[in-house]
C-alpha cells in the first residue's frame, strides 16, 4: 500500500464552450440545464417553463410519430439571383452549420396516427428567413395537401423575408398567400404554429392566416422587430408586449399552447376537420 | 474629363450665354442654339437613364410628385372618396374610392404621402397602420362585389411599426389582404409610383398586371435598414441599394414588372403634365385587356404568374 497515493482528478476538456454539448443557460432563468434532461422535457426548461428555440429536426422528432415523417423537395437549394454580395458564402456557412439545405423542410407525416402536411422552418438556418425557396418549398406543399386532402400545419420561426433575395423575396410574400387561399378554396384545413421569433414578412403572410393560430408560450411574434418599434416611437416598450400571450389577448390567436400539449392538440384538431366527417 | 452633370450645367449656361448674346447683338444664332440644346437634351438623357438605385431612390421619395389623391383627381373623373374600415377608424395614410376612368368606373386605392411635414405627419408618412389595409380590404370587396375593377397606387417606405399597430394587428391585416387579393373576382392593376416599400407596399401589390413608373423603386427592406442589419452601419445605404435590385429597370429585367411607364426628363416632379398622359395611357391600354377575362381566368392567370416569382437549382 502506498502511503502517499496521488490524487486522481478528473480532467475536463480544454476546448472551450465544451460544456455547451452537455449543458445550456437558460434564457429566461439563467439556471444551467442538462442536455439530457432538457430534451426529455421537450426543451422546456423545467425551472421557469422557458421554452428553448428549437430546430426543424428536432421540431419533427417530438411532434411526428415514430418514422412517419417523410420529407419533400429537399433537393430545392437557393440560387443568388442578384449576385447580391456575400450571399453564396452565407447560405454555404448555413448548410454547413445546420446540416440543412434550406430554411424549412416540408414533408407528410402522422401525429398520433392522423396525417398530415407540414412545413417546419429551420432557424439555425439564416434565422429562419425565407427566399424563393422556402416559398416554393410551402407552395408545393400547400399544393400537395390541397390535392390529397390533408390538412396542413406550419411551424412558424423566422425573422422574415431574406434580403439578399430582394424583391423575390419579398413576393413569397405573395406566392404563400395565394397558394394558402387556393388551399382556403377547398374546405381543407391549415393550422399555423407560431414559433419563437415568427416575425416580418412570415408573420405578415402564412403565419397569421391560419384557420386556427397557435402560439407557443412567450414567443416573439410580431411585424416589425421590438427595436424598430423602439427607434421609431422613441420609447421602451413595455413588458411582455408582442409575446405570445399579448397576441391572444388581442384577438391574433385562438390558443397558446404548452410545448408538452401540442402534439395532442394538434391530432385533435386534425381530427375534427378530417375529410368526410365523423369518425 | 469633368462628370456629366457638371458639362450638362456648363452646357446649359453656354445656350444661355448665346441666346442673351444673341438677343443683345441682334445676331442670328438661332442655329447654333438648336444644335446644343440638342446635345444637352442628349446629355440630359443620358444622364438620367444611368441613374444609381440610390439616386432614382431619392427621386421616388422626392415630395414634390404627386400623391395617390392627385392622381385620382388628374387620371381620372368623378372621383368619389370613401371611408373607413368599418371596425376601428379612417386610415388617413390610405386613401380610396370610386372614379371614372376613361368613363369606366372603377376602384381606386393608394398609399397617401403629404407634401410637407405638416401635411406628413397628418399622413403618417405614408405608412399605414392596420385599419388602413382592413379599409383597402373592405374597398376591394365592395369592387369585386359590383365587378368593378381596382387600381392601386403604391407608395410607401412600409407599413408603421408602432404599438398600436402591432396590438391591432399589423400582421394579419397584410397577410389577408395578400391571401383576399390572390382570390378576387375583378381585374387589379398595381402600379408602384413611388417608394414601394416592402410588406406595406405588397399589401396593395397583388394583382393582374404590375407597373412602374420610370423613377419608382419597389423592395424587399429599406436601402437603411438593409445596411443596418446586414453591415450594422446604415450609413452604407448606397451600397444596399446597388445590391437590392431595387429600380424599375431591374425589376423589368427579372420579368416581376410588366412594364415601365416613363417619366419626363429629370422625373416626373418636374412636370406633371408631361408626365400623366403616359400613365392614364397605360392603364387604360392594361384595363382593355384585363376586363375581357372570366373571374376564373383572370384567378388562373394570377397564381400562374404568382407562382413563376423566383429561381431555384432542383
Amino acid at each position: 500500500m502506498a502511503l502517499f497515493r496521488k490524487t486522481k482528478y478528473a480532467t475536463l476538456s480544454a476546448r472551450p464552450g465544451a460544456h455547451k454539448d452537455i449543458a445550456s443557460k437558460c434564457p429566461g432563468c439563467n439556471a444551467i440545464q442538462f442536455k439530457e434532461e432538457l430534451e426529455k422535457n421537450l426543451y422546456v426548461c423545467p425551472a421557469c417553463d422557458y421554452h428553448f428555440t428549437l430546430t426543424a429536426w428536432q421540431r419533427i422528432s417530438i411532434t411526428f410519430d415514430e418514422n412517419s415523417f417523410e420529407e419533400m423537395d429537399a433537393g430545392l437549394t437557393s440560387l443568388n439571383v442578384l449576385n447580391f454580395p456575400g450571399y453564396e458564402e452565407k447560405l454555404n456557412r448555413a448548410r454547413e452549420s445546420s446540416g440543412l439545405t434550406e430554411a424549412i423542410i416540408t414533408g407528410k407525416g402522422l401525429i398520433n396516427g392522423e396525417p398530415a402536411l407540414a412545413g417546419i422552418m429551420a432557424p439555425e438556418f439564416m434565422l429562419g428567413s425565407m427566399g424563393a425557396v422556402v416559398g416554393e418549398k410551402i407552395a408545393r406543399m400547400l399544393e400537395r395537401a390541397g390535392s390529397e386532402g390533408i390538412g396542413a400545419i406550419i411551424f412558424s420561426a423566422s425573422g422574415g423575408a431574406r434580403m439578399q433575395e430582394g424583391i423575390f423575396a419579398l413576393m413569397q410574400m405573395a406566392k404563400t398567400s395565394s397558394a394558402l387561399s387556393r388551399l382556403h378554396d377547398r374546405g381543407v384545413v391549415y393550422i399555423s404554429v407560431l414559433t419563437n421569433p415568427t416575425t416580418g414578412g412570415v408573420s405578415a403572410s402564412f403565419a397569421m392566416l391560419g384557420d386556427i393560430n397557435i402560439g407557443e408560450p412567450g414567443a416573439l411574434i410580431g411585424f416589425a422587430g421590438p427595436r424598430v418599434i423602439e427607434q421609431t416611437i422613441g420609447q421602451t416598450l413595455p413588458e411582455g408586449f408582442q409575446r405570445s400571450e399579448f397576441l391572444l389577448e388581442h384577438g391574433m390567436l385562438d390558443m397558446v399552447v404548452a410545448r408538452k400539449d401540442l402534439k395532442a392538440t394538434l391530432s385533435r384538431l386534425l381530427r375534427f376537420h378530417r375529410r368526410g366527417g365523423r369518425e | 474629363m469633368t462628370d456629366p452633370e457638371t458639362r450638362l450645367k456648363e452646357l446649359l449656361a453656354k445656350i444661355e450665354d448665346l441666346k442673351g448674346f444673341s438677343r443683345e447683338q441682334g445676331i442670328e444664332l438661332d442655329q447654333e442654339v438648336a444644335a446644343l440644346e440638342k446635345k444637352a437634351e442628349a446629355l440630359r438623357e443620358k444622364l438620367y437613364s444611368n441613374l444609381s438605385g440610390w439616386q432614382k431612390l431619392q427621386l421616388a421619395r422626392n415630395n414634390k410628385r404627386p400623391t395617390a389623391l392627385d392622381y385620382f383627381q388628374l387620371l381620372f373623373t368623378d372621383f368619389i372618396p370613401l371611408h373607413g374600415d368599418r371596425q376601428f377608424r379612417d386610415d388617413p395614410a390610405l386613401v380610396g374610392g370610386i372614379a371614372l376612368l376613361a368613363g369606366r368606373p372603377v376602384t381606386v386605392l393608394g398609399h397617401q404621402k403629404g407634401r410637407d411635414t405638416k401635411e406628413n405627419i397628418a399622413r403618417n408618412y405614408g405608412m399605414p397602420h392596420p385599419e388602413g389595409y382592413r379599409k383597402a380590404l373592405r374597398l376591394m370587396e365592395q369592387a369585386a362585389k359590383f365587378h368593378r375593377p381596382i387600381i392601386c397606387f403604391i407608395d410607401t417606405p412600409g407599413a408603421f411599426p408602432g404599438i398600436g399597430a402591432e396590438e391591432r394587428g399589423q400582421s394579419e391585416a397584410i397577410a389577408r389582404n395578400l391571401r383576399v387579393m390572390a382570390a378576387l373576382k375583378t381585374p387589379v392593376i398595381n402600379i408602384v409610383t413611388g417608394e414601394g416599400g416592402s410588406g406595406g407596399a405588397l399589401a396593395l401589390g397583388i394583382g393582374d398586371c404590375l407597373l412602374m413608373l420610370e423613377n419608382a423603386v419597389y423592395s424587399v427592406i429599406s436601402p437603411e435598414g438593409c445596411a443596418a442589419i446586414l453591415w450594422k452601419d446604415a450609413s452604407r445605404a448606397k451600397d444596399a441599394a446597388a445590391a437590392l435590385k431595387l429600380t424599375a429597370q431591374d425589376l423589368r429585367e427579372f420579368g416581376v414588372v410588366d412594364e415601365i411607364i416613363p417619366e419626363p426628363a429629370k422625373g416626373l416632379q418636374e412636370s406633371w403634365e408631361l408626365g400623366l398622359p403616359a400613365i392614364k395611357e397605360a392603364l387604360v391600354r392594361h384595363l382593355d385587356i384585363l376586363e375581357h377575362l372570366p373571374g376564373e381566368v383572370l384567378l388562373q392567370r394570377r397564381w400562374r404568374r404568382l407562382h413563376a416569382l423566383g429561381q431555384w437549382q432542383e
